[in-house]
C-alpha cells in the first residue's frame, strides 16, 4: 500500500524538474517519513502547496518540508506563467512593447506603463510636458491605491474575513470607473505614451476623480477602525513572517517588505522622477518587519497617495499632453486624420519607432506599489530593444518569502504569503 | 532625472578604486552610460571587487542583476550587478564578460544573498553558469528544456516540441 | 413554501432532461482556474457590482471535485497547462469549460515560446470570451450561453 502511494505521488510531468525540485530539500520523494519511535506528530513530512491553490495569490508553487507544524525548509516554484516577456521586447518596437507591461502587474498597469514610458524617455532624451507628467502622477498613484486595495482584501480574506473582500473591491470599482472614463479600459490601460499620455483627462473623468478624493480616505478610516484594534487580526499578524532589517536588504527585499522593516528606501524620494520631487508627502516605515508593520506601511501609502493626488489635482497645469515632435511621440489625432504629414509621422512612428542613439544604456526605476520596479534597456540604435531587462519587485520579494518562511508554523504561510503581496505576472516575466 | 550628474563627486572614492588597480595586467574600464557609473570589470577580479565595493564602500544592496547576450564572438555574454549604496544615495553598474564556449562566471551570492535567484534567472535565460552557487537550478522554465531562451538565435516562437503539451486522454498520466 | 402557494393545488408536468438541464444549469459552480489579469475581472464578477450570484454560479469552489464549471482566466504557459489539464480530469462529469480573455482562446498577444497558442490545445472549450481583459458582463454573457447550452443537453440518455 504504502508503495503504491509512493508511485502515485512520484512526479510524471517534466520529470526531470520535479526531480530536480525536490532533490533540491535533499529530501526525495516521500511524502511521510517517520523517525523511528518517534511521536507521529513530530514526523518530517513534504508538503506541495500550489500551483493551483486558492491562497498561493496566483500561481505560485511552494515545496515545504515540516517537522510536525513548523516549516524546515520552503523552496519556491516560479515560472508557471512565464511567457518570455523580455524575448518579446527585442521583437517589439517601444510603443509596441508599452501594452505587454500592462499584463505584467496587472494590478497597477498604470506605474509600469509610466516606467516603461519613462526608462525610454531616458534613453532617447524626449522632454515630456508638465501637464502629461502630472496625468501620470495621478494615474500612478490611483494605481498604487488600487493595488494596495486588492492586497487588502485579500490579505484580510488570509486571516479569515471574507466580507472584507467586498468592501475593498467596492472601492475598487470606483478606480476602475475612473480608467474606464481616463483611457478606455477598465484596468489594462495602456494610457501613457511616450512622449507624454494618449489623451488628457476628460471633465467625466476629473469629476470622479475629484469625488473618490473626497469619498476615499473616509473609507480608508473605516477600514482603519475596523482591523487597527481587531484582536484577531493583529494577533494573527503580530510578529509573523519576521523580516529583520539586516536580513530585508541582504535578500533584496523592496517596497513595502523593505520600509516595514526599517529602510525608508522610496524610489520617489531616492531618484525623484516626474514631479514627485515637489510634492510633500511622508515615506511609511516602520522597524519590527512582521506582517502588522507592512499592514501599516500600506495603509499609510494609500493616505500618502491621497495627500499627492490632491496636490496634483491643485496644481494641474494646462499645455500640450504630448511632446511636439514627430520623431519622438505620436501625433495627436487632429493632425493625423487632417493632415499629409501628421499621417506620414504616425506611421513612421508606428513602424520604425523611436530610435535611440546605438550602444545607450538605460536602468530607470518607479515606485511601483510592489516596490522598485525598474527597466534596464540597452538599445543598438534601431527602433527595437537590443535588450530589456525588467526589474520586477514581485520576483525580488518571493526571494524574501522563501527565507521568511523557515521557521514559521505552516498556518501562518497564507498569511505570509498575503503580506508579502507578490503577482506572479511580474514575478515570471 | 540629472540627479545621478548632480551628485558627479560623491563617485570620487569609486574611481580612486578604478584609478588603484590602472597597473594591473587587465584594466577596469569606466564609462557612463545615459544614467549610471558604469565600471567593465574582469571575471577573474570580479569576487575581489564586489567584496570590496560590499565592504568598504557601503554597496550592501544589489537590486538587479541583467545578462545579455551580445552575439559577438569570444566574450559574447555580459552580466550585470546594479548595486546601491543606501548611505550616500548613489547607484553603480558593475558589468563583467563570459567567454562563449565557456560561459562560467564565479556566484556574487556569498556577497548578496538575492544574487542567487538572480543568477538562476540568468542562468535560465542566458545559459551563464555561476560556480559555487548553492542551487544553480532554471527558474522559470522546467528542467526538461534543453534551451536558453533569451540568447539570439532561439527563436520567437520556441522551437517545436521542445516543452510537452498534457496528453488530452483523460489520466493517462497518473496511470503510466 | 413560495412555489405551492403561487401554483395553489396542482402539478406540473415537464421531461427530466429539462427538470435535470433547469437545475444544473442553474447551479453552475465554477471552479476559477485564475491564471493572470483575466482572474482579477473574474474576481469582480462575483463581487458586488456584477454579482455572479444572480445566476446561481456564485460558489467559488477551488477543489476540482465540487465544481462543474472551468474556467480559465488568463494566458497558461506549457508548464502551467499540465496542472489545468490535471484539474480538468479531476472534476467530475458533467463538465464545461470558459476560456476567458484572448489569452486563453488563442495564445492573444502572447505570441512567444512559453505561452499555449490557445488552451484548446489540450482542453474541450465550450466558451470562448474575446478581449484582453474581457469586462465582467462579458464573462456573465459567456456564463448564460453555457447555461443554454446545459438546459438543451440530453443529460439523463446520456448518463445512463
Amino acid at each position: 500500500m504504502i508503495e503504491l502511494e509512493q508511485k502515485s505521488a512520484a512526479p510524471t510531468f517534466f520529470k526531470k524538474h520535479q526531480e530536480s525540485f525536490y532533490k533540491s530539500l535533499e529530501d526525495k520523494h516521500t511524502t511521510l517519513e517517520f523517525e523511528d519511535n518517534d511521536d507521529p506528530l513530530n514526523s518530517r513530512m513534504v508538503l506541495n502547496m500550489g500551483p493551483s491553490h486558492p491562497a498561493t495569490h496566483g500561481v505560485l508553487r511552494l515545496l515545504l518540508q515540516l517537522n510536525g507544524e513548523t516549516i524546515e525548509k520552503a523552496k519556491l516554484d516560479l515560472g508557471y506563467l512565464h511567457r518570455g516577456i523580455e524575448k518579446i521586447a527585442e521583437n517589439k518596437t517601444y510603443q509596441e512593447f508599452m501594452p505587454y507591461t500592462d499584463r505584467m502587474d496587472y494590478l497597477s498597469p498604470y506605474s509600469n506603463n509610466v516606467s516603461l514610458c519613462l526608462a525610454v524617455e531616458k534613453i532617447a532624451d524626449v522632454e515630456v510636458p508638465d501637464r502629461a507628467q502630472y496625468i501620470r502622477m495621478i494615474g500612478a498613484e490611483l494605481a498604487r491605491i488600487s493595488a494596495h486595495l486588492l492586497w487588502l482584501g485579500t490579505m484580510v480574506m488570509d486571516s479569515g474575513a471574507v466580507s472584507f473582500f467586498i468592501w475593498t473591491f467596492r472601492e475598487r470599482e470606483k478606480i476602475y470607473d475612473i480608467m474606464d472614463q481616463l483611457a478606455g479600459h477598465r484596468f489594462t490601460v495602456s494610457h501613457a505614451r511616450i512622449g507624454g499620455v494618449a489623451n488628457d483627462i476628460t471633465d467625466d473623468a476629473m469629476a470622479l476623480i475629484k469625488e473618490f478624493v473626497q469619498t476615499f480616505p473616509k473609507e480608508l478610516k473605516g477600514f482603519h477602525s475596523m482591523l487597527d484594534r481587531n484582536r484577531i487580526f493583529v494577533d494573527r499578524n503580530v510578529d509573523v513572517g519576521v523580516v529583520s532589517s539586516d536580513k530585508a536588504i541582504d535578500l533584496g527585499a523592496t517596497g513595502p517588505i523593505l520600509r516595514g522593516s526599517g529602510y525608508a528606501y522610496d524610489i520617489r524620494r531616492f531618484e525623484p522622477y516626474l514631479k514627485y520631487d515637489e510634492m510633500d508627502f511622508e515615506i511609511p516605515t516602520r522597524l519590527e518587519g512582521d506582517n502588522l508593520s507592512r499592514y501599516y506601511v500600506r495603509m499609510e501609502e494609500m493616505h500618502e497617495s491621497i495627500r499627492i493626488l490632491r496636490q496634483c489635482l491643485d496644481r494641474l497645469p494646462k499645455g500640450p499632453i504630448r511632446a511636439n515632435d514627430a520623431k519622438q511621440a505620436y501625433p495627436s489625432k487632429d493632425e493625423v486624420y487632417y493632415s499629409m504629414e501628421g499621417m506620414i509621422h504616425d506611421f513612421m512612428m508606428t513602424d520604425t519607432g523611436i530610435c535611440p542613439p546605438d550602444g545607450a544604456e538605460v536602468y530607470h526605476a518607479v515606485e511601483a506599489p510592489k516596490g522598485e520596479l525598474g527597466y534596464f534597456i540597452q538599445s543598438d540604435g534601431t527602433g527595437h530593444p537590443w535588450r530589456l531587462k525588467v526589474n520586477a519587485p514581485s520576483f525580488r520579494n518571493l526571494q524574501v518569502l522563501e527565507h521568511s518562511l523557515e521557521g514559521a508554523s505552516i498556518s501562518d504561510t497564507v498569511l505570509i504569503i498575503g503580506s508579502i503581496d507578490p503577482v506572479m505576472g511580474e514575478a515570471d516575466k | 532625472m540629472s540627479h545621478q550628474s548632480t551628485h558627479n563627486d560623491t563617485y570620487n572614492d569609486i574611481l580612486a578604486f578604478v584609478e588603484h588597480d590602472r597597473g594591473v595586467t587587465q584594466p577596469i574600464s569606466v564609462y557612463r552610460s545615459t544614467s549610471d557609473l558604469t565600471l567593465v570589470v574582469p571575471r577573474d577580479l570580479i569576487i575581489e571587487k564586489l567584496t570590496k565595493l560590499k565592504n568598504d564602500h557601503h554597496f550592501i544592496y544589489l537590486v538587479d542583476m541583467v545578462g545579455t547576450d551580445r552575439f559577438v564572438e569570444g566574450d559574447r555574454f555580459e552580466v550585470l550587478y546594479n548595486l546601491i549604496d543606501l548611505k550616500q544615495g548613489r547607484r553603480v553598474v558593475i558589468k563583467t564578460l563570459a567567454d562563449e564556449d565557456d560561459p562560467v562566471l564565479p556566484s556574487a551570492s556569498g556577497i548578496w544573498t538575492n544574487a542567487s535567484w538572480h543568477e538562476r534567472e540568468i542562468f535560465d535565460m542566458i545559459g551563464v553558469h555561476f560556480t559555487d552557487h548553492p542551487d544553480l537550478r532554471r527558474v522559470y522554465l522546467p528542467e526538461d528544456f534543453d534551451y536558453f531562451p533569451l540568447r539570439k538565435e532561439f527563436p520567437l516562437l520556441g522551437i517545436p516540441g521542445s516543452i510537452d503539451l498534457p496528453t488530452s486522454t483523460p489520466d493517462q498520466e497518473a496511470s503510466s | 413554501m413560495g412555489l405551492e402557494s403561487a401554483l395553489g393545488e396542482g402539478f406540473i408536468t415537464t421531461r427530466v432532461d429539462d427538470l435535470v438541464g433547469w437545475a444544473r444549469a442553474n447551479s453552475t459552480w465554477p471552479m476559477p482556474m485564475g491564471l493572470a489579469c483575466c482572474a482579477i475581472e473574474m474576481m469582480a464578477y462575483a463581487g458586488p457590482r456584477y454579482d455572479a450570484a444572480r445566476f446561481g454560479s456564485e460558489v467559488m469552489r477551488f477543489s476540482p471535485r465540487q465544481s462543474d464549471l472551468l474556467i480559465v482566466a488568463g494566458w497558461c504557459s506549457y508548464k502551467m497547462s499540465h496542472a489545468v489539464r490535471r484539474i480538468w480530469d479531476q472534476m467530475p462529469d458533467p463538465k464545461w469549460c470558459i476560456a476567458m480573455g484572448a489569452c486563453a482562446s488563442t495564445g492573444g498577444m502572447h505570441r512567444c515560446y512559453g505561452v499555449v497558442q490557445g488552451i484548446d490545445n489540450f482542453l474541450p472549450v465550450d466558451a470562448y470570451i474575446s478581449g484582453c481583459p474581457p469586462r465582467p458582463d462579458a464573462l456573465l454573457n459567456a456564463l448564460m450561453t453555457i447555461q443554454e447550452k446545459v438546459k438543451t443537453e440530453h443529460s439523463v440518455l446520456l448518463d445512463a
